[in-house]
């Protein structure tokens, strides 16, 4: 599973994949410790395994739940946005990983890019009421 | 009046019936429908706001129509169909006859998580994932490796033994036997199945696996099982409740059903552990 796939290995050198990951991940832990007392989910914009997770904290009021609600994060995946949704208890679920919770929104969006094997999200869809 | 049977106790006839039931549905495109509906509910399903078919009381009244409505769809191809329920605390490992080659295949290939055998295998040409959330048109398993164990019976027991329904916040974060059945309290029982079969199963798009079905139907004993050892218990909240559907508000997205409606499954069918005295009118 954490294996970098084949697709993905043809287009990033193993070298620039270590070295953006490292980069990725200092600048995380930055932007976390200065925001971590107004929001919790703070900017990030790594790359890991090869793919690109950018994270943009919510903005407007506290949380309210629902679909693209203010207070939610968004969170992309090589530029296709995750649905992302926070539980009562602070921990958090995506619809790629959605019986199972993550302590925060980077961790989430490294499960949905181990999960993706390479694939691409599919566009952001509210499902019918058949 | 049908009978839900254990799916280890089918005949080869009985697994043949509903698979090829299954495969006609999903040839009409009824059954993808099914697979979109349950999604949109899990995406709009908040502990925040309102919640029907996750995450709140009516986790188990709404799943319980979602399979009747499913289970009608079956019996419209072929009359002699029930949902059979998995007993993951007895067949809980990946070398059970259900994950066999003449029922439901087995788990996925090492390379991309692929279902190789059994009827819904991509490369049999009748089972494309088409409503999904990413680029991947094939059924994925991953048997075992999201999660490395099934829920045991002492786990099951522990949260059959808790006498009250459900308790405020009525959400994910709620005490009482209806969240500890789905999982986002205490030992998880729901929940981790839907882990520990992986692929599809883990997304919100999880009915796109058939085990979806057999998973839930056994859900649904539980809930039954459950009721059985506390004929005093309720379901709540009853009246008045923001968010959430009280006993007898409707739930989307019939509109027309209420959980009171919902309470007894023995107007629709029994199970196969039950004295069937409905069910002799067969
Ligand atoms: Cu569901
Ligand atoms: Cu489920």
């Amino acid at each position: 599973m954490n294996k970098i796939t084949r697709r993905q290995a043809l287009g990033t050198t193993a070298g620039a994949l270590t070295v953006l990951g490292i980069a990725g991940a200092t600048a995380h832990a930055a932007a976390t410790d200065s925001r971590a007392a107004t929001t919790p989910a703070g900017t990030v914009d790594e790359v890991y395994q090869g793919r690109r997770i950018q994270i943009a904290p919510g903005t407007g009021g506290g949380h309210h739940g629902g679909h693209h609600s203010p207070g939610l994060p968004t969170v992309k995946i090589d530029g296709r946005e995750l649905h992302v949704m926070q539980n009562a208890d602070g921990t958090w679920i995506s619809v790629v990983n959605h019986y199972e919770t993550f302590a925060d929104p980077t961790s989430l969006a490294r499960a949905a890019v181990r999960e993706l094997q390479g694939s691409q999200l599919a566009p952001m869809q509210m499902g019918g009421m058949a | 009046m049908t009978v839900r049977k254990n799916q280890a106790a089918l005949t080869p006839e009985e697994k043949r019936a509903f698979t090829n039931a299954l495969l006609e549905l999903k040839r009409t495109g009824r059954y993808d429908r099914f697979v979109t509906t349950h999604n949109g509910f899990i995406m709009s399903d908040t502990d925040s706001g309102d919640r029907v078919g996750h995450r709140s009381p009516s986790f188990l009244p709404w799943h319980r129509r979602f399979l009747l409505e499913f289970e009608a769809a079956l019996q419209a191809v072929d009359a002699s169909v029930s949902i059979p329920y998995w007993d993951w605390t007895a067949d809980r490992t990946t070398r059970s006859s259900l994950w066999a080659a003449d029922f439901l295949g087995g788990t996925g290939r090492a390379r991309d998580g692929q279902v190789m055998d059994g009827p819904f295998a991509y490369a049999t040409g009748k089972w494309e994932v088409a409503v999904r959330v990413d680029g991947r048109n094939y059924l994925r398993r991953a048997l075992g490796e999201g999660v490395a164990q099934l829920p045991t019976k002492a786990e099951v027991d522990a949260v059959l033994a808790m006498p009250v329904y459900d308790m405020a916040p009525w959400n994910s974060s709620s005490n009482g036997f209806r969240n500890n059945l789905e999982g986002w309290r205490g030992a998880n029982l729901h929940n981790r199945v839907h882990v520990w079969v992986g692929g599809q199963m883990a997304t919100g798009v999880s009915p796109n696996d058939p085990v979806f079905w057999m998973h839930h139907a056994f859900i649904d004993k539980l809930w039954a099982d459950w009721q059985a050892k506390h004929p005093t218990s309720t379901y709540l909240p009853a009246a008045g409740t923001a968010n959430v559907v009280d006993l007898r508000d409707t739930m989307r997205p019939w509109n027309d059903v209420t959980p009171a409606d919902m309470l007894d499954h023995r107007k629709f069918y029994t199970f196969d552990t039950e004295p069937a005295a409905a069910a002799s009118q067969r």
